[in-house]
C-alpha cells in the first residue's frame, strides 16, 4: 500500500488577541471552504497538532497535494473569532522533528 | 542567488509617517527586500520620511507615482513630467483611451486597472498586445482578495483570472503587490504567490511576480535614471583622459 505523503506547516498566529485552538482552527477551516468548497477541504487532509497560544505558534498536518491551497486560505484569513488576526507559513516539513529542528522550537 | 522579493504598492498615508513605519516594518520583516510607496506627482520624490525608515528596517526604497490621467493627452504631459523624476510609473487606467495610451507608451511600467468596477477593467487582447510590444506590465493588487467575500470575491476573481490568461498568453508580465495600508494585511511573498494560484498564477509564474518581475523594473529603470545611461544598449562606462 502506498504511503500518504504528509506535510507539516509552523505557523504563526499575529495578532494582539490570544486564541483558543478551536477558534483558530475554526477559522482555518472557515477560509479553506469559502475558498475551495467542501470538497476541496476533504481533500486538505487539515489536522491541528499542536498549539502553543503564549507563543501564538501552531503546527498543522496537510496532504501534499494540498500545501498551496492550505497557505492560500491561511494567507486569506483576517480575523480569528472577529478580531483582527493574520496567520503566516513559518516552515514546511515533511516531519515534525524536521519542523521542529527547523523553526528551534 | 537569493530572490529579492519586492512589494511595489504599498499604499500608508503619508501624512502619518508612524503607520507608513509601520507598514514598512512588517513588509521587512515578512521578508521583503524592496518596496515601492507611491507619492503625489508634485511632491519631494526623494521622500526623505520614507526612505529614512527604509534605511532603518534594511529594505530597498523604491519611488513611484500613481497617474491617473483623463485623457491620453493628459496622461502624456504627466509622463513628460514625471519619467526622469520616479523610478515607477503606474497609470491607473479610468478609461479605454487612457488605457490604450498608457499600454503602447514605453514609459509606463504598470498598468493598474480599477478593482471593483469590473466595466473599467479594460485588460482585454487589444490592450495586452500593445502592452506586450511596449515594457508595461499588468498590476494586481492582492489587498481585496483579502477584504472582499461571497459574490465580490468571486466576480474579482473571475475577472482576474480572465485578465492572467490574456496577459499569459501574450506575454505580459505580471507583477502582484499587496495594495494594503493597513500591516495586518501585508503577506509573505510565499502567501502571495499561493493567493495568486486563485487567478490562474501557477508555480513559477507567481513566484515571478513577487520577485522577477518588480525587480527587472526596478533595476532597468533604475539603470535608464543614471547619469552613465545615453540610450538603450549605450552606457557611460569610463570618461577621463585616457579614453
Amino acid at each position: 500500500m502506498k504511503n500518504v505523503r504528509r506535510r507539516y506547516l509552523a505557523l504563526h498566529v499575529d495578532s494582539a488577541e490570544p486564541f483558543s485552538s478551536s477558534e483558530l482552527m475554526n477559522a482555518v477551516w472557515n477560509a479553506v471552504m469559502k475558498l475551495y468548497g467542501e470538497y476541496g477541504a476533504s481533500q486538505t487532509g487539515l489536522s491541528l497538532i499542536s498549539y502553543e497560544p503564549q507563543e501564538r505558534f501552531a503546527v498543522v498536518r496537510v496532504g501534499h497535494r494540498a500545501v498551496e491551497m492550505v497557505r492560500a486560505s491561511l494567507a486569506s484569513i483576517t480575523s480569528i473569532a472577529s478580531k483582527p488576526a493574520a496567520v503566516h507559513v513559518l516552515r514546511v516539513s515533511g516531519t515534525i522533528k524536521a519542523l521542529r529542528k527547523k523553526t528551534r522550537l | 542567488m537569493k530572490k529579492t522579493y519586492g512589494d511595489l504598492h504599498l499604499y500608508p498615508n503619508l501624512n502619518n509617517l508612524e503607520q507608513a513605519s509601520r507598514l514598512i516594518e512588517k513588509a521587512s520583516q515578512l521578508g521583503y527586500g524592496a518596496v515601492a510607496v507611491p507619492t503625489p506627482k508634485n511632491v519631494d520624490v526623494q521622500a526623505p520620511g520614507l526612505r529614512k525608515v527604509c534605511r532603518d528596517f534594511e529594505v530597498d526604497f523604491v519611488s513611484r507615482v500613481d497617474l491617473r490621467p483623463r485623457s491620453p493627452d493628459e496622461l502624456l504631459r504627466d509622463l513628460r513630467k514625471c519619467r526622469r523624476r520616479f523610478e515607477i510609473i503606474a497609470v491607473l487606467c479610468d478609461s479605454k483611451p487612457v488605457a490604450r495610451q498608457a499600454a503602447k507608451d514605453r514609459r509606463v511600467d504598470l498598468l493598474n486597472f480599477p478593482q471593483i468596477d469590473y466595466r473599467r477593467r479594460f485588460f482585454d487582447s487589444a490592450e495586452a498586445e500593445l502592452a506586450s510590444q511596449a515594457l508595461a506590465c499588468l498590476e494586481i493588487d492582492a489587498a481585496r482578495l483579502l477584504t472582499l467575500e461571497g459574490a465580490d470575491r468571486i466576480r474579482l476573481l473571475s475577472s482576474l483570472r480572465r485578465e492572467v490568461a490574456t496577459a499569459t498568453d501574450f506575454h505580459v508580465p505580471v507583477v502582484v503587490s499587496s495594495g494594503v495600508s493597513d500591516a495586518a494585511l501585508v503577506r509573505k511573498p510565499m502567501e502571495i504567490a499561493a493567493l495568486s494560484s486563485l487567478f490562474g498564477l501557477t508555480g513559477k509564474l507567481a513566484m515571478d511576480a513577487v520577485s522577477v518581475n518588480p525587480s527587472a523594473i526596478v533595476t532597468r529603470n533604475r539603470e535608464k535614471l543614471s547619469s552613465k545611461f545615453v540610450a538603450p544598449g549605450i552606457k557611460l562606462v569610463r570618461e577621463g583622459k585616457d579614453c
